[in-house]
């Protein structure tokens, strides 16, 4: 029996979602953008999925656009809408990003810069990792003409800070300058209503709330401009091409549902359980540090915190080792942020928060999700003592070059 | 035992890892990103620690079925390894980065990480034979004389050899590469690797001109003193080396000049015929044993110079600390900085006693 605490990561798929899908894997089958009668049949789906997630979200059905996930629709955002800014004023240039987002965006926009002629102004965080929306004026006001868009993550994907979206978007508003934000994280643990948000973009994706992998979502604004990345058929408002993902789609819509209907009690629920789980692991390791807002207070209606976040420094240990030792005990976590192509690297996030790269290296994510316990605390509760004793013995011998002799 | 087997992505770690989890080990494959920049590294047919050896390594776990996870040495290396290479040339030296690897980051820094988190060995792809005996380790050279690596691994200490594990010690490559196959790894054809890995395009005059820049010097001949030509920097260039010395014109004698000692402080490069290079006695530094045996006084014993050089006989004494070894007969091509490695031979694989720095020759 696992103890699965990456949720953040990905999540398990809801038996709604599933079963919606499997009616369609086998079942009959047409293209979206056929004319005949199959083709209809699965249009009729994707509509209705896209009305759904539509009323679920606060948005216009013709604002939601399908992509193959998160990471697509943040290039989409971001560089669709530069290359739609510049087009229309040469002189928006600067690109406005957090420092704590995800690669998906910052490595979008860092492109912009090398291969565009974009001028990428990274917004600072203070310590738990939360844009202020006097830096974003202080960025703004310097020539606010010149401002192609802005990014910032709804909630951060490591530290799990949330930002207060609502009031950044309004300072762009004012301006009339898009402001895209990556709300991967943020649904189904925070009340996410595009609409209220006065967000021109918001990336969404379905595997984060027990959808498939590859329903990606860009809500899209009806009158914000974005060119396409992906050009052929024209099939997602002529911004975006590609096939429709009939089944996918479906299962992202039920996902949707149950992710915005759950989500106020399961929010509860996660914090009680993420809650209890730092203390339980206070309780054995003392000095363990909890990043990020501490998660007490309120953001635009919902927790300052994602509900099911937990990320800790172990001071003296290597996440690896620590995430070596706990899969071990079948208990899967994560140091960070799982894209970073297998090698532990000192986080970005908390680097930007300003912790020193030492305890960024020292740093595990727990994340709760639809499937977690209370016999998951307990059992990261039983393991961490010993874990974190044991690596830490590691994490000393590692700091000195040991064994050395020779010169 | 726990074991924690070091996967490069090579055949030889891959079926290491293999004969481990065979025996009934707990095993757990581990591939270490040596690289400061792995994202960024493209595979040449030579390279490794890529990503994409990286992924053959975790491909290679998922068959065995044991637990996979890649660490990250690449500052460790970059320090212990890469910056020692380079400083070792710059002082007119010829490092063994392959040495090093094994003394400071394999052996070292690996080993200490794996023994603290509860494993009792890390098991490599090495050819060489390792056992312990009453707790005493006997290093000895592969069964495969072609791939033997013993010479790399000469100068690691007792304490690191007691959690070593070299489970193709008795093999020929030959048979690994069949073994791999027959356990369907995919690995089983991937071509050897060669040269140095943080040198993929095996360009080492060029890695080291990018890091030491131009240090000119003048190449001299070491019977007359006459200058002969200039030189880029005493880097460029190995003691007995022959080609690519750069000179217009032969010796008067019309035979081949090769390199006989650099001298990094002047940037001179010393050149003479074939028989000034001949050396018959060796001193090496900081002398280590695999056993923790001392060296009998007066050993006869075999001499080893470098990764695949001929080993010669000799006789070898410890004196003041350093290890003095005579060769009978004429050796040449004796590189300061390499390793000299001292072996008693023995049917059942020649068996290391020592091994040193190369200090100086005569």
């Amino acid at each position: 029996m696992t103890t699965y605490l990456d949720h953040a990561a990905t999540t398990p798929m809801l038996p709604a979602a599933a079963e919606a899908m499997a009616a369609l894997l086998t079942g009959p089958r047409g293209n979206a953008s056929s004319l005949h009668t199959a083709g209809r049949a699965a249009r009729r789906r994707v509509e209705e999925a896209r009305e759904d997630i539509a009323e679920q979200l606060g948005a216009r059905p013709s604002e939601v656009i399908f992509t193959a996930g998160g990471t697509e629709s943040d290039n989409l955002a971001l560089k669709g809408c530069y290359f739609a800014r510049t087009a229309a004023n040469p002189a928006r240039r600067r690109v406005l990003v957090s420092a704590v987002e995800h690669h998906a965006v910052l490595d979008a926009a860092a492109w912009l810069g090398e291969h565009q002629g974009a001028e990428v102004v990274p917004l600072e965080v203070d310590a738990f990792g939360r844009v202020h929306d006097d830096t974003l004026r202080a960025a703004v006001a310097g020539d606010p003409d010149t401002v192609a868009l802005v990014s910032v993550m709804w909630a951060n994907n490591e530290v799990g800070t949330v930002n207060p979206v609502a009031e950044l978007a309004a300072t762009c508003a004012e301006h009339g300058i898009p402001f895209h934000t990556d709300a991967v994280q943020a649904l189904g643990a925070l009340p996410v209503d595009f609409a209220a948000s006065g967000a021109s973009a918001m990336t969404l994706t379905g595997h984060k709330i027990g959808g498939p992998y590859g329903g990606g979502m860009l809500l899209l604004g009806r009158d914000v401009d974005c060119v396409p990345v992906l050009h052929g058929g024209g099939q997602e408002r002529e911004v975006r091409s590609g096939t429709l993902d009939v089944p996918a789609i479906v299962g992202t819509a039920a996902a949707v549902r149950v992710a915005v209907s759950a989500r106020a009690e399961r929010a509860a629920t996660l914090a009680s359980l993420r809650d209890d789980l730092v203390v339980a692991v206070r309780a054995e390791v003392p000095d363990v540090v909890l990043n990020g807002d501490p998660g007490q207070s309120e953001m635009d209606g919902g927790p300052s915190r994602l509900p099911g976040n937990a990320h800790l420094t172990f001071p003296g240990c290597a996440g690896d080792s620590l995430l070596m030792l706990l899969d071990a005990k079948g208990i899967e976590c994560s140091t960070g942020s799982a894209c970073t192509a297998g090698v532990a690297q000192p986080s970005h996030v908390l680097l930007a928060m300003g912790v020193d790269p030492k305890h960024a290296r020292s740093s595990l994510r727990f994340s709760l999700g639809h499937t977690s316990t209370r016999a998951d605390v307990r059992a990261v509760a039983e393991a961490i003592g010993p874990v974190v004793a044991r690596a830490r013995k590691a994490g000393l011998v590692g700091q000195r070059r040991t064994r050395v002799t020779a010169p | 035992m726990k074991v924690l087997a070091a996967m490069s992505g090579g055949v030889d770690s891959a079926v290491a890892a293999a004969r481990a989890v065979a025996a009934g080990h707990d095993v757990t494959g581990v591939h270490l990103a040596l690289s400061a920049k792995p994202g960024t590294l493209r595979t040449g047919a030579r390279g490794c620690c890529t990503v994409e050896d990286a992924g053959d390594a975790r491909r290679v776990a998922d068959i065995l079925g044991i637990p996979f996870y890649v660490w990250d040495f690449a500052e460790r290396f970059t320090e212990d390894v890469i910056d020692d290479f380079v400083a070792e040339y710059a002082a007119g030296r010829t490092p063994n980065p392959c040495l090093k690897c094994n003394e400071r980051i394999k052996f070292a820094a690996l080993l200490d990480k794996a023994v603290a988190l509860g494993f009792d060995a890390v098991a490599t792809g090495h050819y060489a034979r390792l056992s312990v005996v009453d707790g005493v380790p006997e290093l000895r050279r592969s069964a495969d004389a072609g791939k033997d690596q013993s010479y790399v691994l000469a100068s690691l200490r007792p304490d690191q050899l007691r959690h070593a594990m070299f489970p193709l010690g008795d093999s020929v490559k030959a048979d690994v590469r069949a073994e791999a196959a027959a356990r369907g790894l995919a690995v089983a054809n991937k071509p050897d690797s060669h040269d140095i890995c943080f040198i993929p395009d095996g360009d080492t005059r060029g890695f080291l001109a990018k890091r030491l820049g131009e240090r000119p010097g003048e190449l001299v001949d070491d019977a007359t003193g006459a200058v002969l030509g200039r030189h880029d920097g005493v880097h460029g260039f190995t003691v007995g080396q022959r080609h690519g010395l750069g000179l217009s014109a032969p010796a008067p004698d019309g035979r081949p000049r090769y390199v006989l000692s650099l001298e990094p402080v002047s940037g001179s490069v010393r050149v003479g015929s074939a028989a000034a290079l001949a050396v018959r006695r060796i001193v090496g530094a900081h002398p280590t044993s695999p056993s923790g045996a001392a060296l009998v006084d007066g050993a006869r014993c075999t001499a080893q110079v470098r990764a695949h050089g001929d080993p010669v006989p000799a006789t070898a004494s410890i004196v003041d600390g350093e290890l003095v070894v005579s060769v009978d007969g004429d050796l040449r091509g004796v590189a300061p900085g390499q390793a000299v490695v001292l072996y008693e031979p023995d049917p059942a694989g020649d068996r290391v006693l020592t091994s040193a720095t190369i200090t100086t020759t005569s």
